[in-house]
């Protein structure tokens, strides 16, 4: 008889007890982040897809046109192309195109690069309609940035 | 002619009021489970998400009506009436206030629980109905359950008739006029004995009352970890809306009945301004109380449903019972 009553008033206590514990949960402020409103600022080394830099005193990439990324990427998403002007010294890029659909993310082509050209992005909302909205034109999005 | 267009008014305002509570249930629900959680919950949808279930019904009434082969064509298609008409056919009877109510019976809430044994029924037959293996499962259940919950749930209701001596739920709620104190959950202003067992009874009354109307933890009937949706498996738009409706407005009535015969149903606390608001305040925070509780328990398994009934809910009414009859003999 006595387990009986102790289950009784110990169940009955127990029961308080949550309910004590859900209404304070009621109370306290929500944690979840309201995401398509708002959305979490990524953390430095996430990684995301490579993104072109901007060299802060040309406004232009610092791409040399070297292809070390290009011959770096075990997948072969990269296709970098340039050309020299009449009359400068270096190769200017016109072409940097990822092919984020084979991209594994291993990132042999940031440390391959010597002037750190290229780093990865902080860009997780990449939802497309199809395959081809995976090629990125990165020469194109750097533009689009400044 | 006067007493058909008030019934047929009383009528339109209880379906009425069925439906936009349905609506502000399921809202609530929704949202107090997301506080509870520490989420939102919806929030999209009108102001607060307010228009959340409005649009949820309109996606469901324009779902197709389809019945599944091997069904029983009637019964599948009798069984979310028979869910949804007895608990309208209670609020014929549930006084909101002193002069709004539909149709005041001197015998109401024996009417009352004779409507909502019929609300097993309904899981039953839609259960059955089906054809399909969960919704058979979660029938006998169901069944098992409420045979089991009725009886404390009726004998506690004993002790209440017994202490006010009518079946007439508004003779029930004068009685508790003046204050608190004269409530029936705690009448130390009426029977200061009878203040010992009433909350105890009141307990056993919400308990069952949970259990009767199949909610969490009691919700055997549909265990959608192990049901799928139990009764409910086969039903396509507004058949399972229906059910929903008929599942809430039964929340609704035993909360009313709990609000009626325990804590004073329209009388102020402190005997000041007694009327329907207080009847609605009472009735939102037992509705709240409900979700409350769905939030915080895990589901039961069908062994501890029954081992509470049969050996702490009936034991403890059938005493309950005992003692309210000797104090009211003796005193």
């Amino acid at each position: 008889m006595s387990g009986y009553w102790k289950d009784v008033f110990g169940g009955t206590k127990s029961l308080a007890v949550g309910l004590g514990i859900t209404i304070k949960a009621f109370f306290q402020p929500v944690v979840t982040l309201q995401y398509p409103h708002e959305s979490l600022k990524m953390t430095p080394r996430f990684r995301g897809h490579i993104d072109l830099v901007k060299d802060e005193e040309t406004g232009e990439s610092k791409c040399i046109v070297c292809g070390m990324c290009q011959k770096a990427c075990p997948s072969g998403c990269i296709t970098v192309d340039g050309e020299k002007p009449e009359g400068a010294k270096k190769k200017v890029l016109t072409k940097y195109t990822l092919d984020f659909t084979k991209c594994s993310l291993c990132g042999l082509c940031v440390e391959s690069c010597k002037p750190e050209a290229i780093t990865f992005s902080k860009d997780y909302n990449l939802a497309g309609p199809r395959k081809e909205a995976y090629i990125f034109d990165l020469k194109k999005r750097l533009e689009e940035r400044s | 002619m006067a007493i058909l267009v008030q019934l047929i008014i009383s009528l339109v305002v209880v379906i009425a009021f069925i439906a936009l509570n349905a609506a502000f249930l399921v809202w609530l629900e929704r949202k107090g489970a997301g506080h509870f959680q520490r989420r939102i919950g919806p929030k999209e949808v009108g102001p607060f998400g307010l228009l959340q279930t409005v649009v949820d019904g309109i996606k469901l009434m324009s779902k197709q009506l389809f019945v599944p082969d091997h069904v029983d064509p009637i019964l599948f298609r009798v069984a979310p009436l028979l869910i949804l008409i007895p608990a309208v056919m209670s609020f014929v009877t549930i006084p909101f206030s002193d002069f709004l109510v539909a149709r005041n019976l001197n015998y109401g809430l024996l009417m009352i629980f004779a409507f909502a044994s019929v609300n097993v029924l309904g899981l039953l037959i839609g259960g059955w109905g089906s054809a399909n293996k969960y919704a058979v499962i979660s029938a006998a259940r169901a069944v098992s359950q409420n045979v089991a919950y009725e009886i404390p749930m009726l004998i506690t209701v004993i002790t209440v008739v017994m202490m006010t001596h009518t079946l007439d739920l508004t003779e029930i709620v004068r009685q508790q006029a003046g204050g608190f104190w004269n409530w029936n959950i705690l009448p130390l202003g009426r029977n200061p004995l009878m203040a010992v067992i009433m909350p105890i009874s009141f307990l056993i009354f919400f308990t069952c009352s949970l259990a009767e109307t199949n909610r969490a933890p009691f919700d055997m009937a549909e265990a959608e970890s192990e049901l799928i949706a139990g009764a409910y498996t086969e039903y396509p738009g507004m058949g399972f809306g229906v059910f929903f409706m008929g599942e809430y407005a039964n929340i609704i009535v035993g909360c009313a009945l709990s609000t009626i015969l325990f804590l004073g149903g329209w009388q102020c606390p402190f005997g000041l301004f007694p009327g329907v608001h207080w009847f609605l305040i009472k009735l939102y925070l037992l509705i709240f109380t409900v979700i409350w509780i769905r939030w915080t328990y895990p589901r039961t398994t069908i062994y501890g449903l029954l081992n509470l009934s049969w050996k702490v809910l009936i034991p403890f009414s059938l005493f309950n019972l005992l003692l309210t009859g000797a104090f009211l003999k003796v005193f």
